[in-house]
């Protein structure tokens, strides 16, 4: 990539560096890994669980957008899954457009409600933002659950098609239907790592580490913070709209608190402010849910709440944060000792 | 807060007939109750560097928090060469060509002295919203960039995290990363603070070369800084301005001894 400019230093310190460019031939490598990953997994294991890894890995993804770049946990994150689930059906049984159009309306749908959401909501920070996207989250379940006619209620949406032109394999089988999908996760995530690496990505690091000292430079912290929040929405509706797709019904669940805690949950075991943790922790999660489910035990909640103390006591920085220090020290390469995200950094001046 | 009365005054044109860059009337802040600034008037002038002293609690970090908007005054106007500002954004003033440093050292940890001094220039000159192009986009101020590092000595520390430097090294960059918003006006709190005299001669020499072209005004303790630097002195006391004038003047004022100057010697 920039392999001309960057020096030396520059590259390992990226590396050690979450939330910053590293780019290195094992970036590169890590990439390739990562593709043959999605590209074999419904070979590998039940083509409906490799969707719903597929979708909970953007989900994250989008999730860590917000929490790892710009320091905001959002509690609420299941009203912009959710809300595109629900367009998304409905825009699939009552229109019968092909299915990408379908997540794409709802993505759009989704991020039409961050926009409100994220200007109310970004004046706060740490546990206020966290209890205040939660509060919008919970008005929203609240509405779907009334709104009878349209949603179905309790019921939730039932038969939603997976249109894509009259090709039978992919509205039919899953395992088709994960190759049709796969192109829009895979965009939804390599759009994640654009905004990760573009000027605004810069100055979402800097508002996260320092936003009063970002505001001494010029920048509107709180325009970059309902920017980024409104993007993740869309992802996370993307991701939302392509679970209902793979599923074939929306339900109550998806607007849930539970789901806006299990992305919180996989996004920080997988490591936060990576990305590449995120993917990591969807893929860890919903196999472990599917080896509990399948095996009949009815504890999940318990195991996988388990699984997260013990990870985050243990290791600070997530799965991914904690394979990547031990390779950066096996460099001899120093790392940071403190972990970046979450902590609510409105300082005093 | 009214900006008409305000400007009625003729706040514009300094006593000596030159034109006022900053200026504060009748500047005042509360909290809860308790008066840290007081009635403030200052006046600072054009091309002039300007220096803020008092002793510790006087309230001069707070009325910088004013002049730059990270505070709301409790009542006053600050104008910037005539424009009110009163009540303005800190990155609204910013806009406005007023830079300020922090006395507690306040950087990005995880971002390198080269990515902080590209984003403050950045800041100013737009374009930091675009989520869709490559970082790669701030390479054009690499070159900027890499003069301002070398001017406060970072060079050889450019790509190491700010998290990592040193004290010293972080007070450099606070220095280059507020010359890089190219300020009209600037705002030092403490540039000195903590500094061995090696560094404090080389920061004096720094905000010196600064100053050429521009409006400074800053706070330090140290008054062989304040000496060499400042062409005019605001005393600062129990949140009231105590007296104003040459640092000569100003340091044979016999209030001043006894309130400030007397207590620094015995120190
Ligand atoms: N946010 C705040 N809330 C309440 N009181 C404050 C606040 N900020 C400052 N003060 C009080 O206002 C007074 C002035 O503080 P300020 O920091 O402006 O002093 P200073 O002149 O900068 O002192 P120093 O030389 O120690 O930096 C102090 O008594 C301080 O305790
Ligand atoms: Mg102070």
């Amino acid at each position: 990539m920039r392999s001309t400019t960057d020096t030396p230093e520059a590259v390992q310190a990226g590396q050690t560096r979450p939330g910053l460019r590293g780019r290195s031939p094992a970036r590169w490598a890590l990439l390739a890994v990562g593709l043959v990953v999605a590209l074999a997994l419904p070979w590998v294991i039940y083509p409906p669980v490799a969707m719903d890894i597929a979708a909970w890995a953007l989900f994250a993804v989008a999730l860590d957008l917000l929490l790892g770049y710009a320091g905001l946990l959002s509690f609420g994150h299941a009203a912009f899954w959710g809300s595109s689930a629900y367009v998304t059906g409905l825009v699939a049984i009552e229109l019968g457009l092909p299915f990408p159009v379908a997540a794409l309306l709802g993505a759009v749908a989704a991020m039409a409600l961050a926009l409100p959401i994220g200007l109310l909501s970004v004046r706060r920070s740490g546990i206020y933002f966290a209890m205040v996207t939660l509060a919008f989250a919970q008005m929203l379940f609240f509405v779907v659950n009334q709104w009878r006619d349209v949603t179905g209620g309790e019921n939730g949406l039932q038969g939603v098609p997976r249109n894509f032109f009259g090709i039978e394999a992919v509205e039919t089988e899953p395992f088709y239907f994960y190759y049709a999908a796969l192109p829009l996760i895979l965009a939804g995530m390599w759009f994640a790592w654009r905004v990760v690496h573009s000027p605004f990505g810069r100055v979402l690091v800097a508002t996260r580490d320092n936003p009063a000292r970002a505001r001494a430079l010029g920048y509107n912290v709180e325009r970059y913070r309902v920017t980024v929040f409104v993007l993740s929405a869309g992802l996370a509706g993307l991701a939302g709209g392509l679970f209902a797709l793979s599923h074939g019904f929306v339900s109550l669940q998806e607007v849930s608190w539970q789901t806006s805690g299990k992305v919180v949950l996989i996004t920080v075991l997988g490591g936060i402010g990576t990305l590449w943790g995120a993917i990591i922790g969807a893929g860890l999660i919903v196999t472990l849910e599917d080896q509990l489910a399948s095996s009949g035990f009815d504890g999940i909640g318990i195991i996988t709440g388990s699984v997260f103390v013990i990870v985050v006591l243990l290791f600070r920085s997530g799965v991914w944060g904690t394979v990547t220090n031990l390779v950066a020290r096996r460099r001899g390469q120093k790392v940071p000792s403190e972990d970046i995200g979450a902590a609510d950094s409105e300082q005093g001046l | 807060m009214n900006a008409a009365d305000h400007d009625a005054a003729p706040a514009q044109e300094h006593a000596t007939g030159r034109t006022v860059a900053l200026s504060a009337r009748g500047l005042s802040k509360d909290f809860r109750g308790f008066r840290a600034v007081r009635n403030v008037d200052l006046d600072v002038v054009e091309g002039e560097v300007h220096a803020l002293v008092g002793p510790n609690g006087a309230g001069k970090t707070t009325l910088f928090n004013l002049l730059t908007g990270y505070l709301k005054p409790t009542e006053g106007t600050i104008t910037v060469h005539g424009k009110d500002i009163t009540g303005r954004e800190p990155e609204q003033i910013a806009h406005e060509g007023v830079a300020r440093s922090f006395q507690i050292t306040s950087l990005f940890d995880n971002l390198t002295p080269r990515e902080h001094v590209e984003l403050g220039l950045q800041g100013m000159a737009g374009g930091g919203l675009r989520f869709w192009r490559s970082d790669k986009r701030l390479l054009q101020y690499r070159e900027r960039a890499d003069e301002l590092i070398a001017e406060v000595g970072l060079s050889a520390l450019a790509d190491r995290p700010a998290g990592e430097l040193a004290y010293g090294q972080k007070r450099a960059l606070e220095m280059a990363l507020v010359i890089s918003l190219d300020p009209k006006v600037l705002l030092l709190d403490e540039p000195t603070a903590g500094m061995g005299r090696e560094d404090v001669n080389r920061t004096i020499e720094l905000v010196r070369q600064i100053a050429v072209g521009r409006t400074v005004v800053f706070v330090d303790h140290n008054m062989h800084v304040v000496g060499s630097l400042a062409h005019h002195v605001t005393v600062l006391m129990a949140g009231e301005v105590l007296a104003q004038g040459t640092y000569d003047t100003v340091r044979t004022d016999s209030r001043v001894i006894s309130a400030y100057l007397g207590e620094e010697s015995r120190a």
